[in-house]
């Protein structure tokens, strides 16, 4: 093997809840290193699901997930929440500690890392959203669009291979959303992006991937992707009124 | 919404730089313990007690004084106390023993200075604890009761809450907003069933928030342990100004003792 492993890897993944709901029937996905992907699907297709496997917080009921060549399982656990960060879609569950700068700091902590490096990668990471004067700063002074770049922030720090991001751009006004595109747009990592905002993912990803049912619908360029009328209105997708996605 | 809330909890604290201020958070806490101890034990029957609680109030007093904790806030403080005052009212009049006059009312003896005792007491120790309050921010208080090695899971309880105090707050009101908008109008049978409801429904959005929280902790490798940050080294002339209190009161209970 001379590439590099893909940053993502996910092979005939099936999961079925304990109260027998089964949301995966076989997600087969592979996301290179550098890519950006956007994830899209109606409400119920198992987008969640999906994400919740990438880091091993829903253990596959069969297939199976691999993050830069370290497949997930019990063993990898830690190493495999270090290399996929999640931001969740609700800030305030995701920034729990009383100031911004120890939120940013948790993850590195749990990584043991020396505290110079900690403070080195917070700064950093701040830096990278536009953030870097709000450490000291508590979570419930910021508004919406600055709580959710510094959650974007917070897995930044664990310097990931790949950000999973779960409807980044829901509840931000248009110019929190602007600055959030802005920073995705200059992020140096692999994006996986779920969402419903389709004009979101035009702007800043050149995959779209549909998954609707449980299996992956769709996987292609993006403007391609979102062209196809017949294929968005068959899995509950809408574009918004007079947007064309092939002048993006 | 959801942005400039000033914090509920945050509005304690009063911010400044004064000797007590800078104080480490956890010598803060020790000496306000030791302080409470030194006031509760006194007795309460000993004929010198008034004069003690007079020593420990000017000792309190001037901790406030040095941090800069003005009288209208530690008067807004002893609101707490209503309770207690209650109780301590009552104490006079159903104790028995000797009866004396007051004010035209005949009083037990023993049950005034048993209800004066517990309401100077109370007083004393909110005092001491107020000016903690508003001189120390409530996550330097919870780094302090971490340092004095409380158990993790209180650690982390008290500051959960400190976070999610005004997020939960907001969800009441939005809640409220959203009952009123719709013709609701609070007292009543029915308006106690609606409550009822409300705080249930608050109560499973909570839960299901920490679910949420939780599953992201466990994102960023959260093992059960909070990490804390490298903790100060502490200065033993820290010590010393912290201790001034507890030591001041002790003294006064001492000389209190030998004279009696």
């Amino acid at each position: 093997m001379t590439a590099a492993p893909p940053s993502l890897l996910v092979e005939d993944l099936a999961y079925a809840y304990p109260d027998g709901h089964q949301a995966l029937f076989g997600v087969d996905l592979r996301i290179e290193r550098g890519e950006r992907v956007a994830l899209l699907g109606p409400n119920g297709a198992g987008k969640t699901t999906l994400v919740l496997h990438l880091n091993g917080i829903l253990r596959a009921g069969r297939g199976r997930v691999t993050v830069a060549g370290l497949p997930v399982g019990k063993r990898s656990l830690q190493e495999i929440r270090r290399r996929v960060g999640v931001v969740f879609q609700d800030p305030d569950d995701q920034l729990f500690m009383p100031t911004v700068g120890e939120d940013v700091a948790f993850g590195p902590r749990n990584l043991g890392l020396p505290e110079a490096e900690v403070s080195a990668r917070v700064a950093a990471a701040l830096q990278q959203v536009r953030m870097a004067d709000a450490a000291d700063r508590p979570p419930h002074h910021l508004s919406f669009g600055q709580r959710r770049r510094v959650a974007v922030a917070t897995v930044l720090a664990m310097q990931p291979e790949i950000v999973v991001l779960d409807e980044p751009s829901s509840n931000l006004d248009p110019a929190g959303r602007r600055e959030l595109a802005e920073v995705l747009a200059g992020l140096p990592v692999t994006l996986l992006m779920v969402t419903h905002d389709l004009p979101y993912a035009a702007q800043l990803c050149s995959r779209s991937v549909i998954l609707d049912g449980g299996v992956v619908v769709a996987d292609g360029p993006t403007p391609d992707v979102l062209s196809d009328a017949g294929l968005l209105a068959a899995h509950r997708l809408e574009l918004p009124y007079g947007f064309d996605p092939t002048r993006t | 919404m959801g942005a400039g809330h000033g914090g509920t909890l945050v509005a304690r604290y009063v911010p400044g730089s004064s000797a007590v201020h800078r104080l480490e958070p956890h010598l803060k806490l020790v000496s306000v313990l030791a302080f409470a101890v030194v006031v509760v034990s006194t007795p309460v029957h000993a004929p010198w007690a008034p004069v003690a609680y007079g020593g420990y109030l000017l000792a309190v007093l001037t901790a406030a004084a040095v941090a800069g904790v003005g009288p209208g806030r530690l008067a807004r403080s002893l609101v707490v106390e209503v309770p207690f005052v209650a109780f301590a009212v009552l104490l006079p009049f159903v104790a028995r023993g000797p009866q004396v006059e007051v004010l035209g009312l005949s009083v037990s003896q023993t049950g005034l200075a048993a209800g004066g005792g517990l309401l100077a007491k109370a007083t004393l120790s909110i005092l001491a604890a107020t000016v903690l309050s508003a001189t120390t921010e409530p996550r330097a208080l919870l780094r302090g009761l971490e340092r004095l090695r409380l158990p993790q899971a209180l650690v982390q309880i008290l500051m959960f809450m400190i976070r999610y105090a005004d997020v939960v707050g907001g969800e009441l009101q939005r809640m409220r907003v959203a009952r009123e908008s719709r013709g609701f109008r609070s007292g009543g049978l029915r308006g106690l069933r609606v409550m009822a409801a409300t705080a249930g429904a608050l109560f499973i959005r909570s839960y299901e928030r920490g679910e949420r929280v939780h599953l992201a902790m466990l994102s960023r490798g959260y093992t059960g342990r909070l990490p804390t940050g490298p903790a100060a080294v502490v200065d033993p002339r820290a010590w010393a100004v912290a201790l001034t209190l507890p030591l001041a009161a002790a003294a006064v209970l001492l000389a209190g003792m030998l004279s009696g």
